[in-house]
């Protein structure tokens, strides 16, 4: 039954990313333009789930680590532009990241639930703080202008964050099917039995916390170089990190596949309905409310028949 | 000189976060909800004040009760359109109730808070405040209004001490935060209970925004800022204890006034984002917290 359903689905998901893999030749720079910011999105989002979804870890502050990620990158591209190539900017965005979700993880195993929700939340205050404070090395609230990008071209750029999207999730995705995947769900849903069975329940739950980083940061450093600048709006504000919880759970938790179909339906969504002004974020908002109350199992949840909880 | 200000000012911007925080504690001790659109529906109360004086023209008196029955209105509707499906859901694993129920009450407070930029912009509003005028007390000139939100807040607070101590419904709320299978062994349904405390919420968090409006004035980006800082008084005071949260927001609002006069209204909230990472890492159940 497994193997049916999971191959309806699979034929369905191949379908859709060979549409989408030859898609630049036929929309416009436009609709590329919002794909890409789209596919980096949904990365975010896969991360955040591989967290929440199977280390059960409620992490509030996705974009402390997307944060980290592209203003460290920015930063480093902004004071030494000719001499550091980009890719060296983007790798270390992404270790700051890593270091920075090392740090989110220490509180993580000594305190659960609402309590580590809000040393997220604070982290991403801070981050903020910070960023404004310091405004000569930041740009502070007008955000950083980065003098290089990964290149003018809207289909490369295009092509590059679909590439990027595949890997990233291809590796979430196979890392939450495989044993380590289910260790993370054990621990999750019962740390002391997990590790009474003999799982280093910490070990586990820093390695989820360093992937996820990993693949946060990465996102948000590829990002900057695609967008060309970076500002708290766009990567560190509160609103931001919603959006990215709502396209997991929208998506349906714990699939890490569907978190990325939630962002693209999100930011889609978002953009089409942009000509209904302040109107637009009402009518997502509802939606996902909706969605949340009526198919808790979220979109992946709708298509499969939403027989599992 | 600048210590009687910073004495003053403090007293007061304290007195609203703890009037805040407490409606959001009583919550979380009760039904062990945290209502993330708690800033939201602050903010409607303020709007709707403010949209009964300026627009309607009524006084301050009615446009301050028109306030504080959005508020209400409002968490009613929290409670209807949000909580209470997903608690009752067969569908949602319990373990994952709580994940659920801080999204869709973000969604909710988000709701709202479009709803507001919709229908009134998103300019900042400042509500016609009740008392108006300056007094120079210590020396330091200070709006009468300032005064009268202390004492409202405190007045408040003091109306829910003795609701919960003294008066039968108050005593089974009580006792619902400590026991609820015990509460419904002696006789009361639970559901009651916690219309009752949806009420008591919607009354404190309705006048502490419509004073919050009369006081710093509100717009809809203080939405986000509201509802953190009243998450942070609270788990700073230790969840589900009120009086942690009142004494945490005194923490809070004077060391965010200190900072703000002493250094730079810049760094204003930093310092007690460190305290309260230091609490986090050091003591996670908060001050006064029972866990």
């Amino acid at each position: 039954m497994r193997a049916l359903v999971g191959s309806r689905l699979f034929w369905f998901g191949a379908v859709v990313l060979v549409a989408a893999a030859v898609l630049p030749l036929w929309v416009s720079g436009y609709v590329l333009g919002l794909l890409t910011v789209a596919y980096y999105t949904a990365v975010f989002a896969m991360s955040w789930d591989l967290l929440f979804g199977f280390a059960g870890e409620v992490n509030f502050g996705p974009t402390f680590l997307i944060g980290l990620g592209a203003y460290t990158a920015g930063i480093l591209d902004s004071q030494f532009s000719p001499d550091l190539s980009i890719w060296w900017c983007i790798l270390a965005g992404a270790a700051a990241a890593v270091v920075g979700g090392v740090v989110l993880a220490l509180p993580a195993l000594r305190v659960s639930g609402p309590y580590f929700g809000l040393t997220t939340l604070v982290a991403v205050l801070m981050l903020q703080n910070f960023i404004v404070v310091f405004a000569d090395l930041t740009g502070g609230e007008i955000g950083l202008p980065v003098p290089d990008v990964i290149t003018i071209d809207a289909k490369l750029n295009y092509l590059i964050a679909f590439g990027f999207m595949l890997v990233a999730g291809g590796i979430l995705f196979g890392l939450s099917r495989s044993a380590i995947g289910l260790i993370l769900q054990a621990s999750g849903q019962d740390a002391v039995q997990a590790g009474a069975l003999g799982f280093n329940v910490s070990k586990h739950k820093l390695f989820a916390f360093a992937v996820s980083a990993f693949f946060s940061g990465l996102s948000g450093a590829l990002m900057v170089f695609y967008l060309g600048t970076a500002s708290v709006g766009t990567f560190v504000d509160i609103g931001v990190g919603v959006q990215v919880i709502i396209a997991a759970v929208l998506g349906g938790r714990r699939t890490v596949l569907g978190a990325a179909i939630g962002a693209v339906f999100l930011i889609v969504m978002g953009e089409g309905l942009r000509p209904l002004g302040e109107l637009a974020t009402l009518i997502v908002s509802v939606t996902a409310l909706l969605v949340i109350l009526f198919f808790p199992n979220g979109f992946l949840g709708m298509i499969r028949g939403g027989s599992r909880a | 000189m600048i210590f009687w200000q910073i004495l003053v000012d403090g007293f007061a911007i304290s007195a609203l976060y703890a009037l805040g925080a407490t409606g959001f504690t009583l919550i979380f001790g009760v039904s062990g909800v945290l209502n993330l659109s708690h800033g939201a529906i602050m903010v409607a109360a303020a709007v709707a004040a403010w949209a009964a004086t300026g627009l309607l023209h009524a006084g301050p008196y009615v446009g301050a009760l028109a306030g504080i029955v959005v508020g209400v209105l409002l968490a009613f509707a929290t409670y209807a359109l949000t909580v209470r499906p997903i608690q009752r859901s067969r569908r949602i694993a319990e373990a994952e109730k709580e994940i659920f129920i801080l999204t869709a009450t973000l969604l909710w407070g988000i709701i709202i808070q479009e709803a507001i930029a919709y229908l009134f912009t998103n300019n900042a509003k400042t509500v016609l405040p009740i008392v108006e005028g300056v007094v120079t007390v210590l020396g330091v000139r200070t709006p009468r209004n300032e005064y009268f939100t202390a004492v409202i807040c405190w007045a408040a607070i003091g109306l829910l001490w003795l609701f919960v101590n003294r008066t039968r419904s108050g005593k089974a709320v009580l006792a619902a935060s400590m026991n609820p299978r015990g509460v419904t062994l002696l006789g009361f349904e639970l559901s009651t209970i916690y219309l009752v405390v949806w009420g008591i919420y919607g009354l404190l968090a309705g006048s502490a925004g419509v004073l919050l409006g009369m006081f710093l004035g509100v717009s809809s980006y203080s939405v986000g800022p509201l509802t953190a800082s009243a998450f942070s008084i609270v788990v700073l005071g230790g969840l589900g204890s009120v009086s942690g949260s009142l004494i945490a927001a005194y923490v809070v609002g004077y060391l965010e006034t200190a900072t703000a006069y002493l250094v730079s209204p810049e760094y204003r909230t930093i310092p007690a984002l460190l305290l309260l990472v230091a609490v986090m890492y050091l003591r996670p159940q908060g001050l006064f917290g029972r866990r």
